[in-house]
């Protein structure tokens, strides 16, 4: 069967090198074997879904691997089920992972997980998402005062919807709470599409989303931010002021990184370290990133662990503040 | 009338001769991985995406179209033919498919299924186009309250559903339910009921891995013990002559179709509901409203064609809230938004005004997928057919050979196997004590929606129950599941009445 | 029968039992302001299994169903052996399927369903056993992109991947 297999496909496999050839990958150095695996730390249709399929979308359209990217979502326990998954395939040349900011939390929340975040690869940081405080146009509130007064009389009665429990949108409004002095309800919701639709259509008073949630409806005049979780001014949200300005030296990001599982070789390293910085440097990557009011450079290698130390750092404190470790 | 225009500009960017293409190689690819236990149309809209950027995006999503109906068509058949639920949408046609299957009626109640399709799918484009924009105002009113009373209202037409045992009824919904809240708990962020702590339960209990367990390995275990190990199962031919007969008799289905059509548009229409208890309800109401509901679950074609004609309408009513919400209803609209993105398409209420051509392109091409479905569908009836007519002994290890793949395909996991392989055999043994295995199914699948909303509607209500009686959509809908679980027990009482009179 | 019925009564209320102790890890009662806790949903639903089980066994006592009052025989021998056959043959197929993968495993299975079980001559039951792992790898590897487990002979796949990709 096999021999008779082989004989007959003669033709294709010239070919294919030869495509291979085209297409300039070159033929030496560490290639993958067989298709790769790429763990998504979260759901089908949630931000880091889309951004993952987009990535696998363009690495296909411009050739940048010769075997395919394929997409696997392990949303469980809050990506506690793709960062076991990760650790067991250690030493594993073919798995690489999405990860958002629960490759902090999620670890730090269940320690009987056993996963040290630092002893996996670090292949990329693709962009940081930004966040911003919203709410509905009809609720009158234009800015952060009027916010604040409102929420002050509202008590435990102003919903703040949110994605996950323990995770960057409850983080952000235990600052605010904290901040200003309110009482707001937290109340989580699965996916950021639909906390971005529960304030439209005003089942909660505020959000935390990312712009790339909140963009249809604002669009449309639903919705209004008030302020941004970020060091400057967003170019999409000119009129919404950053914290710091409005005297609360405040900044959160969402990580968008690609990971790779723990004692990856380093031929192995270098390679998707370069496919996916091709794939930053893209314009379908590049104008995806304008559009969403994304942030951030590639980073790679010991920048980005320097990076996950900090971040790390400063998770824990924050979950320690609200009492959630 | 412009929509109306919109609609024609996207059937003549339908029929151009590559698109017409797409539409036939898509619909049958569809339709193989619809039949296949275990995928359905996310399996087909997610390989879809990363060829967006090798054909024009309206050929992308023409192509996309007809995958997704072409395995909405393709659940039906594995539901029929195998008894196994291909996707949750699904679920309903098994209840009467399988029976007419095993009676020799597979022709027909595939041809009911492809019909009923067919017309759930025209009605909802119809109603889609007419009343796009105010259903969007619906759907976004919709919150936490109005969707937990929506679940307890399919709970309510699926009341009676089980045997007439009553604590092994109450039991197997019980332990549907449990099972549903197996892994994470949203609400507290905690994990849950994560048995051993194997890493495997953390992604909870999926419905599929249930439905293959009992439906496949459960259900081919009863069949080899009730045949001895060697029959076939069932003597179904097909003939040109048969077919238009099939085709004659299914006037008596229609008022179940146009009322599955229309029940599953509006429930598809609902952000989270999606098209699985659109189904579900359709088969529920079509059993109340029939003159004969005790031939349903025996074989009643009304009892295929309701929930056809129901997951078909609402997979066209949940584009709407895709569409104009950036919600996505189901799996596979959450994949569809994942390709709006690569087009750098903001779903959104812009996207009606901004990008027409893009929605009614879209619309225009499920409709004319639809269309190929059908036809592709009844062209293939007769190798189905010949199919079923394999000595059992052949067609047995296949079927297992699918649901262990079917079963590994969605998440990728060997533990999800294991698991199918454990609710087989538990419930093989459980079904031979005459436990009736369907409650369970139905929980795991409704379950998680109605804890969860309840739990939020709890939560911005600051632990009030009066919330889902209060407000204006969520009360009616409690009242009418309200009525619909006393109607039973009244029922109960006035046929006890009855005999005692009588005697 | 009887056996039967309260041995299955017996260990679901037993399963029950923990699966009530193990949804009490997280809060059961009710948490003001905000509604039930995290384990109150299973926990409650899990009593419930547990009084359908008694139910069902004090039915068994009273001998009021029919199940409970049948005479006849759960399983006899040749059900035994056919269930036995069966379900041990599924059970090695997916256990070897961690060491050897799919693509030895089902035809292995196959080969032994349909010319032991079956009965099958050695033409149609190799053609099938064959047939089955090819379509089944260009279904879901090449066309779908499922990769499905391979075990120990996963190298003798790359100059395939290297082929098709």
């Amino acid at each position: 069967m096999k021999t008779l297999c082989k004989t007959a496909v003669t033709p294709v496999v010239v070919a294919a090198l030869a495509a291979f050839a085209f297409s300039g990958i070159a033929l030496a150095g560490w290639e993958p074997k067989k298709p790769v695996d790429f763990v998504i730390m979260a759901g089908k249709g949630g931000g880091a879904d889309k951004m993952a399929r987009l990535m696998q979308s363009v690495i296909e359209k411009h050739k940048l691997a010769s075997k395919p990217f394929i997409p696997i979502n392990k949303p469980g326990g809050s990506g506690a089920e793709a960062l076991v998954h990760l650790k067991q395939k250690a030493g594993d040349d073919h798995t690489i992972m999405v990860t958002l900011n629960s490759f902090y939390t999620t670890p730090l929340r269940q320690p009987g997980l056993g996963v040290d975040v630092m002893t996996f690869t670090p292949i990329g940081r693709m962009a940081e998402d930004t966040f911003l405080l919203w709410v509905n146009k009809d609720s009158g509130i234009n800015n952060i005062n009027d916010f604040v007064k409102a929420a002050k009389s509202a008590g435990n009665k102003w919903i703040m919807a949110g994605t996950g429990k323990g995770q960057e949108d409850q983080l952000l409004t235990s600052f605010l709470n904290k901040a200003y002095g309110l009482d707001m309800k937290y109340v989580p919701f699965k996916g950021g599409g639909r906390v971005a639709k529960e304030l439209a259509g005003k089942h909660a008073n505020s959000t935390v989303n990312n712009p790339s949630e909140q963009l249809g409806f604002y669009e449309a005049g639903n919705t209004v931010p008030l302020a941004a979780f970020t060091p400057d001014r967003l170019p999409l949200f000119k009129d919404a002021p950053t914290f710091r300005e409005l005297g609360k030296d405040f900044v959160y990001f969402m990580q968008r990184s690609v990971v790779g599982a723990p004692g990856m070789s380093k031929e192995a390293e270098d390679y998707y370290r370069d496919v996916f910085k091709k794939v930053y440097q893209t314009e379908e990557w590049q104008g995806y990133m304008t559009k969403k009011s994304l942030q951030g450079e590639f980073l790679t290698g010991d920048d980005l662990k320097a990076y996950w130390k900090r971040e790390k750092d400063n998770h824990q404190k924050m979950l320690k503040d609200i009492g959630e470790i | 009338m412009e929509i109306l225009d919109h609609l024609m500009q996207g059937f003549a960017i339908a029929f151009q001769p590559l698109n017409l293409g797409l539409v036939i190689f898509g619909c049958a690819l569809g339709l193989f991985i619809g039949a296949m236990p275990g995928l359905g149309s996310v399996n087909g809209v997610a390989i879809l995406l990363p060829m967006t950027f090798l054909v024009p995006p309206t050929g992308a999503i023409i192509f996309l179209a007809a995958i997704y109906y072409g395995a909405m068509y393709g659940g039906a058949i594995s539901s029929i033919m195998l008894g196994i639920p291909g996707a949750s949408t699904a679920v309903a046609t098994t209840f009467d498919g399988r029976p007419m299957a095993l009676q020799g009626l597979a022709d027909k109640a595939l041809i009911t299924a492809a019909t009923a399709s067919f017309i759930g799918g025209t009605i909802s484009v119809i109603l889609f186009t007419l009343f796009a924009p105010p259903l969007a105002a619906v759907a976004l009113a919709f919150g936490a309250a109005e969707e937990f009373a929506l679940m307890m209202l399919a709970f309510a037409t699926f009341i009676g559903l089980g045997g007439d045992d009553i604590p092994k009824t109450l039991f197997s919904i019980f332990i549907g339910l449990v099972f549903s809240a197996v892994g994470l708990d949203i609400i507290s962020g905690q994990p849950r009921l994560v048995f051993g702590d194997i890493p495997g339960f953390l992604h909870g209990i999926n419905f599929l891995v249930l439905a293959i367990g009992i439906y496949g390995i459960g259900e081919m275990l009863w069949t080899i013990e009730s045949s001895k190990g060697d029959v076939k199962i069932s003597q179904a031919t097909v003939t040109v002559r048969r077919i238009i007969d099939d085709l004659r008799t299914l006037k008596d289905t229609f008022k179940s179709i146009v009322m599955g059509s229309i029940l599953g548009y509006f429930v598809g229409i609902l952000p989270a509901a999606g098209a699985t208890p659109g189904s579900l309800m359709a088969y529920g109401v079509a059993k109340t409203i029939s003159k004969h509901p005790e031939s349903f679950g025996k074989g009643n074609p009304e009892g295929v064609a309701a929930p056809e004609s129901a997951n078909n309408a609402a997979s066209t009513g949940s584009m709407l809230p895709m569409l104009t919400l950036g919600i996505p209803g189901s799996p596979t609209t959450a994949i569809l938004l994942g390709g709006m993105v690569i087009w750098g398409l903001e779903p959104g209420p812009m996207l009606f005004i901004e990008h027409q051509e893009f929605v009614w392109g879209l619309i225009a091409s499920l409709y004319v997928a639809n269309v190929f479905s059908l036809l592709i569908n009844v062209a293939f009836i007769p190798a189905f057919i010949w199919v079923l007519r394999l000595p059992f002994t052949v067609l047995a290890p296949i079927i297992f050979v699918l649901c262990i793949v079917g079963g590994y395909a969605p998440t990728q996991d060997m533990h999800d196997v294991w698991l199918i392989l454990i609710f087989g055999v538990v419930g093989y043994l459980m079904r031979k004590l005459e436990y009736p295995l369907a409650p369970a199914v139905l929980a795991i699948v409704l379950g998680p929606l109605a804890e969860t909303s309840m739990r939020q509607a709890l939560l911005i209500s600051n632990g009030s129950f009066l919330t889902f009686f209060e407000r204006p959509i969520s009360g009616p809908i409690m009242a009418a599941a309200m009525v619909l679980f006393l109607l039973p027990i009244l029922k109960l009482v006035k046929d006890k009445f009855w005999s005692r009179a009588a005697t | 029968m009887r056996k039967a019925e309260l041995l299955m009564a017996v260990v679901m209320g037993l399963f029950s039992t923990y699966l009530m102790w193990k949804s009490a890890e997280l809060p059961i009662g009710w948490i003001p302001d905000e509604g039930p806790g995290g384990g109150a949903f299973p926990f409650w639903l899990a009593a419930g299994m547990l009084i359908c089980c008694l139910w069902i066994i004090v039915r068994w006592v009273r001998r009021s169903s029919t199940v409970s009052a049948s005479a006849d025989q759960y399983m006899d021998a040749a059900t035994l052996r056919m269930f036995f056959l069966v379900a041990g043959a599924l059970t090695v197929m997916i256990g070897l399927i961690h060491v050897v993968g799919v693509y030895v495993s089902i035809p292995l299975f196959m080969l032994f369903y349909m010319r032991y079980m079956g009965g099958h001559r050695w033409l149609p039951t190799g053609v099938i056993a064959v047939a089955t792992p090819i379509v089944t790898f260009f279904f879901f590897e090449i066309s779908l992109k499922i990769t499905l487990p391979k075990g120990l002979t996963e190298p003798l796949f790359y100059p395939l991947y290297d082929i098709f990709f």
